[in-house]
């Protein structure tokens, strides 16, 4: 509270602290630190993959053996990588610190419904997150059966399987701990006027996607427990029988079934991809409906569609499992279901359109990131039909195909609009502005090399080139035609990182910058803005906890005497 | 200022935000042992034999178990009621058995294991066992937590009652909703495993 | 805090007792019931019964789900939901492929 001000100590402050600001903070900057580290992981494969004979430069000496990278090395790589920008990253980053820290701002709330459990839940992801990458340590590397563990191979895996796998429960109970403060604070703590069709689409996306986190991350949890009692306890929940690996049969008790991994697996999977867009979608609402002055277009499509997505999302799964020979049956129903949940997401990419139809557009750089992830993310969107087709799928399955598509969605899609993000409430957070031309240098690089590195892995993929390759597809004479383009990726995705540094400048510059005093300088309508001072108050964020009266994005209403007119403006 | 609601329900919802926390914590509870069961299903009807459980495993010393766990709800139901009664006394009473019949829980499914271990049957004989231990296991677990939960409101964490009585029965509340659901897990698990 | 008066919770003390009674004889059947070997699929039948009947008078007045809130009835209704296709999914899969 702002009048009864007393001292915190440092450890309360900035270590268990309760307040959902610091906490978003802690996640942002946990999580921006671990995306940088994926992306570090990335470099090194893809050095491998455009030379592979050649030593690794730089961390080659870390290797031994010449400096060159073996095979299961790579994997252990692949892994991780996909771990960690998943698990790590984009999760914590778009659910953790922009839900924490800019839900309760929106809906009205001095806090989280549980600030003890908040501060748990960061913890819990630390330690996960700490966990995970120990498993580089352990004999025979990080997990490296890819991040989506197939057994048998998994179960047979070296140790880093293990560590991976008690890192996905730690993991798993910090996101099922924020899941649940999200919900509780959404349904409990909306303040007085804020009622559900006022709640700006970034609270409502933070709502279903914290739903599909309580609800499809449990059976992972389930599947890791097998998966574990599987490894340590010699069960064989997932290993059918007489496995034979490399010549000796092996001793389980058989009678089980990879496929049950698959299911439990894909359960949370395909929801989380969806937990990977859906924070983006309602950034990227929040920062267009700004940026072109006009109220959204359509916000109850938007908001139905989340809905109806979040729902559909769980009954869509076994598209990843065309090629288990699950029968005809089964894959139409899940062919029909996934060409089904596509409807929703081409109504909010259409309603986005139609918001910048005839306005009079701000580009500045967080637009600029909002607006290139709309092409991005519609080449991601369409790119997946094909994979979504069973018959397509059998010859698209687990080649470049896949990577290019998803990538497309995370990489220049997700990615980009939590850039948008972090250009967008940089003033929030710290009173602060961030450089304009080096985050429209940062916008444009980003967007060239972006599409330099992923646009060649569809063509390969098309060629045929499988996913996972360590010599990126040399020993096949399929890939041949297609080879030259791993240098142009491994080029791009270099130039991509150096990218980066105009971003970590720009932070630095800002950070160090005076304080420009405005609370409000996009003149945005959300109560993030236009209730609170920049930063907002520690403990409380409001003066006055603030009363709504209206939508949330009346900009240009006719008769107002300024061109936004802020949720707690009295009619 | 303090987080509304923590005590008293908001009016729309009618709920205080403890109680919507729990019964959220439950269904993605409920989704864990969905997924347990699922795979029991799965492994089961995919299996090409499958052992009957009573063959394998002690039904009386289950079935007394059940007893001990449908008792232990009954009595936390009642210490709850006794609160809302004003009566501190035989609410820790009754929270004192609902502890004492967990523990006795614990014992049968102590002795049930080490039978198991003694007649060389691991987890790893067969999917049959591996799948009970594993879920029993976990059942166990949850029951642990149940006990040093019902344990810290029973002795260091009454003070509330004088301090904060209306907090304190919600506590309890929670904490009875979670252990209701452990109980209800096992009415499931008991005849899956046992009788089936 | 809800809102019962003492009347009304030594009202809900007997349903306990009689919710408890029931459960015991439940359990009594269902035991019972195992030991006649009835064939695989009407033994099946008749313990998931029993079970969700248990389980039901359990969720229903231990834990006052007869009386709840919409907003606790929509949660459990949708997990509902989602806990029937975990189940039932992955062994439809599994059904179909085996008959191939
Ligand atoms: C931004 C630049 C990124 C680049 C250049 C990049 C590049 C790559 C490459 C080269 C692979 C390995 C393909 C293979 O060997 O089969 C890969 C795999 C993967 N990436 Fe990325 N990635 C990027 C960002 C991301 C992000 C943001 C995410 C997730 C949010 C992500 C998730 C994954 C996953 C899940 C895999 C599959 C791992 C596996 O095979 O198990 N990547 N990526
Ligand atoms: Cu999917």
């Amino acid at each position: 509270m702002s009048t009864d001000y007393h001292k915190e100590s440092f450890f309360t402050k900035y270590i268990w602290s309760t307040d959902h600001k610091i906490i978003g903070l802690q996640y942002g900057i946990t999580a921006l630190l671990w995306l940088l580290f994926g992306f570090i992981l990335m470099m090194i494969m893809r050095y491998q993959l455009a030379y592979p004979e050649s030593p690794i430069p730089i961390v080659g000496a870390l290797l031994g053996d010449g400096g060159l990278l073996p095979p299961e090395m790579y994997n252990s790589l692949g892994a991780m990588h996909g771990t960690i920008m998943i698990f790590l990253g984009v999760v914590p980053l778009a659910f953790g610190a922009f839900g924490n820290y800019f839900l309760p701002l929106q809906i009205g709330a001095i806090d989280m419904a549980f600030p003890k459990l908040n501060a748990t839940s960061y913890w819990m992801y630390f330690v996960g997150s700490v966990v995970m990458v120990t498993g580089f340590f352990v004999p025979g590397g990080a997990a490296n059966s890819g991040w989506t563990s197939y057994p048998p191979l998994s179960n047979i895996a070296t140790t880093g399987q293990t560590v991976w796998l008690c890192g996905m429960v730690f993991l798993i109970t910090s996101s099922l701990l924020g899941s649940i403060n999200i919900l509780a604070t959404v349904i409990q703590l909306r303040t007085e006027g804020m009622n559900w069709m006022r709640l700006p689409i970034f609270v409502w996306v933070q709502f279903i996607t914290a739903f599909l986190l309580l609800l499809a991350f449990p059976p992972l949890e389930a599947a890791s427990v097998l998966q574990l009692m599987d490894r340590l306890a010699g069960t064989s929940f997932f290993m059918p029988s007489g496995l034979v690996v490399s010549g000796v049969a092996l001793s389980n008790a058989g009678g089980g079934s990879p496929l049950l991994w698959q299911h439990l697996f894909w359960f949370l999977a395909h929801p989380e991809v969806y937990v990977l867009i859906l924070p983006a979608f309602g950034i990227v609402v929040e920062v267009i409906a700004n940026n072109t002055r006009k109220p959204i277009w359509g916000y109850k499509s938007i908001v139905y569609a989340v809905v109806f997505l979040g729902f559909m999302s769980f009954i869509v799964w076994a598209h990843h499992m065309f090629i288990t020979g699950m029968g005809t049956s089964m894959s139409s129903f899940f062919q029909t279901t996934t060409m089904i949940i596509s409807i929703p997401s081409v109504v909010i990419l259409t309603a986005l359109f139609m918001s910048l139809w005839g306005a009079s557009i701000r580009y500045n750089t967080p637009m600029l990131f909002a607006l290139g992830f709309l092409p991005m993310f519609g080449i991601g969107g369409l790119t997946g039909l094909p994979l979504g087709l069973a018959a397509a799928d059998i010859y698209l399955h687990d080649t470049y195909y896949v990577i290019g598509h998803f990538h497309y969605v995370v990489a220049p899609g997700t990615i980009f609009a939590l850039f948008a993000g972090i250009y967008y409430w940089f003033p929030k957070m710290t009173g602060k502005r961030m450089n304009e031309t080096l985050g429209k240098l940062h916008f444009f690089f980003s967007l060239i090399f972006m599409n330099g590195v992923f646009l060649p892995m569809m063509a390969q993929g098309l060629a045929g080139v499988s996913r996972r390759l360590w010599d990126g597809g040399e020993m096949y004479a399929h890939a041949a035609g297609v080879l030259y383009l791993n240098e142009v990726m491994s080029i791009s995705a270099w130039l991509l990182g150096m990218t980066q540094i105009f971003f970590i400048v720009n932070m630095i510059i800002s950070l160090m910058s005076k304080k420009t005093g405005e609370s409000n300088p996009w003149g945005a309508t959300t109560l993030d803005w236009s209730a609170t001072t920049s930063p907002p108050l520690g403990h409380g964020n409001f003066e006055v906890v603030p009363t709504v009266y209206r939508g949330p994005y009346e900009y240009s209403v006719p008769g107002a005497d300024k061109d936004f007119t802020p949720q707690n403006e009295k009619v | 200022m303090d987080i509304p609601f923590t005590v008293k329900e908001r009016p729309d919802t009618g709920l205080y935000n403890g109680k919507l926390g729990i019964w959220l914590f439950l269904a993605s509870e409920v989704m864990l042992f969905g997924g347990l069961f699922s795979a029991y299903v799965f492994l089961r009807t995919g299996a090409e034999s499958w052992p009957v459980g009573s063959d394998i495993l002690n039904v009386p010393m289950a079935t007394l178990n059940t007893m001990f766990l449908i008792t232990s709800s009954v009595t936390m139901v009642m210490s709850w009621a006794s609160l809302k009664l004003n009566d501190f006394g035989k609410f820790k009473m009754y929270l004192g058995f609902t502890i004492l019949l967990a523990f006795g829980f614990l014992v049968v499914k102590y002795f049930e294991y080490t039978a198991k271990f003694e007649h060389h049957l691991y987890p790893s004989t067969n999917n049959f066992l591996g799948i009970y231990f594993t879920m029993t296991g976990l059942h166990v677990l949850h029951v642990v937590g149940g006990i040093i939960v019902i344990f810290y409101f029973l002795v260091p964490g009454n003070k509330m009652w004088q301090s904060d009585p209306d907090r304190f029965v919600n506590r309890i509340e929670i904490v009875g909703l979670y252990w209701h659901f452990v109980d209800l897990v096992w009415i499931f698990l008991f005849p899956v495993f046992y009788l089936l | 805090m809800s809102e019962y008066t003492p009347e009304e919770i030594h009202h809900h003390v007997k349903t306990y007792v009689m919710v408890f009674v029931a459960l015991a004889a439940l359990t009594i059947i269902t035991v019972s019931i195992s030991y006649l070997d009835l064939g695989v699929l009407p033994a099946v039948t008749l313990a998931l019964i029993v079970a969700s009947i248990k389980g039901s008078l359990v969720a229903c007045y231990f834990m006052h789900l007869i009386s709840e809130k919409v907003t606790i009835y929509w949660t459990l209704l949708v997990t509902l939901a989602f806990f029937l296709v975990l189940m039932f999914v992955p062994l439809s899969t599994m059904l179909v492929q085996a008959k191939v």
